[in-house]
């Protein structure tokens, strides 16, 4: 199995689904003759031309609302924001149509929207956010952060064979950073299946996207000074979530930190730990801990911007404090 | 801490299990002069009956809690004015945000140290309860806790804490379960008249309204330490298959090398090689070749390991308990050092000197009531072990020997009787009685140069 990045992984599945399915084409700022702002499309135009990668203007609305048009005709629109933060010009034609197409007038509305998401690199307020929880919370849309190059193709194929709106969020620091085995073949992950990171049996850490990482450092550190062993669930998905492997792994371990990028308020580890102090209340021997972003827009400076972002070390000072708890 | 403050003495946290404790006896009154370290007054727990030292030298200004008292860990007991300090002198207060103390964190106050309590601010009036709120984790039982307790029918106030402030974790009560607490109750138990003491507290017949005596009897309530024992026992019938069986031991060999070594023992080490020491030596190298009668049943799993932490039933002088201390890596010890384990565990028993982590984690268990002359015995097992060894009198007795011609003789030799009660779920008779056979092969056979 060849070894790629995370972009690579997610540029690979895109081209193997644009090759195996002609009605699948890019759209977005500067994704044709440019490449994309990230390289994701890189090469793209010349194997599929100007009109399966094409160049848009400024208008997220435009790029969104072209493409629930194109797919309620029947096409499958994989369209990029050049970054995350910009997706909020393109919010009325998620929410208010093709989120509820399918509801209010049976036509599937089969989009991927892609969106480089999250900080580290001193974006600050405009291209550095996850703005995951908003989307999960209209009914309609579907949700998936993958964390893994091998998760990252797998759900681009899924999210674009997928007859719903897909908010497809990859995040913009693993991008070159994580490398890993991805297979050649094409291949699915189902939405809703949460993967086992790392087995552990005292704390579960659930998570997603580039907190994957950040857990996981935490993990180890805490496991050889403290003799902790924590759980990482990776969600991949956060709509739908896999609610059955959150509290399975909280019947094992009674105590659960919710780890995301996102600020605190309204974050999805707010409905994650809703849920379990609903459904697993009895299983709990500590109380759910969430680890986010503090309630303010992204700093620029990047000593803010650390201050801002989980670190590792808050991971482990959140493990050591719910272990001993 | 300035001197010439308050001092104040509090219920100390008596290793991690114990969450309250009883004052059964003042040594000072009010008033009284003390020293540093000297005793103040006596507590039961129910795991051990120990002295609390004085943390300061001075006069007992005021005891809080009466004797017969039962308080929680953490209680200010009385309080001490040292030398010059005017008693109850103001004294210039801490500043009001120098947090109250925590609750010591009971996984690392394995001492008695109440000394190390007089870091709490002491100024004089202001009575900042030790434990409070939050900070008394022993109380706060998790969802996961209270449930697990439940379906288990466990007293949770029962298990040691190694949470927060002593709380007990979801771990604490697995472990305390699978340890050898009751098998999970069924939902609707059949509730005998005899309902296991571990019961939840609103346990039907035998709790709350002391009984009313009737003409000619006298009754008194049950000491915290009459109750572990009760507990226990009823407790350890209910889980283990209880097997005894028994053999005979010709001593002589052991008895003749006792009377040469004692003197020497005496003279060099002042410690008395006793029967026990010898039976304790031999068993636990025969624990060696018998890993499963040193072993433990933990859920569907069977523990063995490559240590024997030796228990030894000691009867409190007072005739009214029983302990249990363990002198941990037995393995490690020759003749020699058994016999001052022994020797320094049993008069810490009696001297009520002993901290609950020595009457914690044992593997194996003898017991010696062989003492008043009987010659057989079925005890109970400590949980969650395997076996206890029982050793009896040790008496002389007509014995059918071989003289040197091979032919049949009667003597008169020194005859011990040993039990082994084990838990047949996991132990066959085959195998206890092959340990018994190597055992008694041991000790008929033990030569000057075994130690």
């Amino acid at each position: 199995m060849p070894e790629k990045t995370y972009l690579q992984a997610i540029s690979d599945g895109l081209r193997q689904e644009m090759r195996r399915d002609k009605r699948v084409f890019v759209i977005g700022e500067d994704v044709g003759v440019y490449g994309g702002a990230f390289k994701v499309t890189q090469g793209f135009q010349e194997e599929f031309g100007p009109w399966r990668v094409i160049d848009a203007p400024l208008a997220e609305t435009a790029i969104v609302g072209g493409c629930t048009g194109a797919a309620i005709m029947g096409m499958r629109p994989v369209a990029e924001m050049q970054f995350a933060d910009f997706v909020s010009c393109a919010w009325d034609h998620l929410v208010t149509v093709a989120a509820k197409q399918r509801y209010r007038a049976g036509t599937p509305v089969p989009i991927v929207v892609r969106c480089p998401s999250g900080g580290g690199f001193s974006g600050g307020p405009f291209h550095s956010q996850n703005p995951e929880s908003s989307f999960a919370h209209i009914p309609g849309l579907k949700v998936v952060c993958p964390a893994t190059p091998e998760d990252a193709k797998g759900l681009i194929v899924t999210a674009i064979e997928d007859p719903n709106p897909v908010l497809y969020f990859e995040h913009k620091h693993l991008y070159r950073r994580i490398k890993a085995d991805v297979p050649d073949e094409r291949y699915t992950i189902p939405l809703g299946e949460a993967r086992l990171h790392r087995e552990g049996d005292d704390v579960t850490v659930v998570t997603w996207g580039a907190m994957v990482y950040t857990a996981t450092e935490a993990a180890e550190k805490v496991a050889e000074e403290d003799g902790i062993s924590t759980e990482i669930i990776d969600l991949r998905s956060i709509m739908p979530w896999d609610k059955k492997a959150v509290l399975a792994s909280v019947e094992k371990t009674s105590k659960v930190i919710v780890l995301h990028e996102d600020t605190h308020t309204g974050g999805f580890g707010g409905e994650i730990a809703a849920t379990i102090a609903e459904e697993a209340f009895e299983q709990l021997d500590a109380p759910v801990k969430r680890i986010t972003a503090p309630d303010t827009p992204v700093p620029f400076a990047p000593a803010l911007e650390k201050e801002f972002l989980p670190q590792v070390d808050d991971v482990v000072a959140g493990l050591r404090e719910v272990a001993s708890y | 801490m300035a001197t010439g403050t308050l001092v104040d003495v509090v219920m100390p946290q008596m290793g991690v299990s114990v969450s309250e404790g009883t004052v059964t006896k003042w040594i000072k009154s009010e008033g009284e002069a003390i020293e540093a370290d000297e005793t103040l007054l006596e507590i039961s727990t129910d795991k051990v009956d120990t002295e609390v030292p004085s943390p300061a030298s001075g006069i007992v200004q005021q005891i809080l809690v009466q004797e017969g008292e039962t308080v929680e860990v953490g209680t200010k007991l009385a309080v001490i004015a040292p030398e010059g300090a005017a008693a109850g002198a103001p004294v210039p207060a801490a500043p009001a945000d120098e947090a109250p103390p925590e609750a010591p964190d009971v996984a690392e106050t394995l001492e008695p140290e109440p000394a190390a309590q007089i870091e709490a601010p002491t100024a004089a009036p202001a009575p900042a309860p030790a434990a409070e709120g939050r900070e008394d984790g022993a109380r706060f039982v998790s969802p996961v806790v209270a449930r697990i307790a439940a379906e288990h029918g466990v007293d949770v106030a029962q298990i040691p804490g190694t949470g927060r402030g002593g709380r007990v974790t979801k771990k604490d009560i697995l472990g305390f379960i699978e340890a050898g607490a009751p098998a999970p109750a069924p939902v609707a138990p059949p509730a005998p008249a005899e309902a296991p003491a571990e019961a939840p507290p609103p346990a039907p017949a035998a709790a709350p309204a002391p009984a009313e005596a009737q003409a000619g009897e006298s009754v008194e309530a049950m000491s915290a330490m009459r109750r572990g024992i009760a507990e226990h026992m009823r407790r350890s019938l209910d889980t283990s298959a209880h097997v005894t069986s028994a053999i005979e031991v010709d001593m002589s060999k052991v008895a003749a090398l006792r009377q040469k070594l004692k003197k020497e023992y005496q003279a060099a080490y002042g410690v008395n090689p006793t029967y026990l020491a010898f039976v304790a030596r031999a068993a636990v190298e025969t624990l060696k070749d018998y890993p499963w009668i040193n072993g433990e049943l933990r859920g569907d799993s069977i523990v063995t390991r490559t240590y024997v932490n030796l228990g030894f039933a000691v009867e409190l002088a007072d005739g009214k308990g029983l302990i249990v201390p363990v002198v941990r890596n037995a393995e490690t010890l020759n003749l020699l050092g058994m016999a001052k384990a022994i020797g320094d565990i049993a008069a810490r028993a009696r001297e009520k000197k002993l901290l609950p982590d020595d009457v914690q984690g044992g593997t194996f268990t003898i017991t010696n009531p062989g003492g008043y002359g009987t010659f057989h015995g079925t005890p109970v097992i400590s949980q969650p072990q395997a076996g206890i060894l029982g050793t009896y009198a040790v008496v002389k007795r007509p014995w059918v020997v071989q003289d040197e011609m091979g032919e049949d003789v009667i003597a008169i030799r020194s005859i011990m009787n040993l039990t082994l009660t084990y838990d047949h779920r996991l132990v066959d008779g085959a195998l206890a009685g092959r340990f018994l056979r190597d055992l008694r092969e041991r000790l008929q056979t033990w030569g000057e140069s075994d130690y």
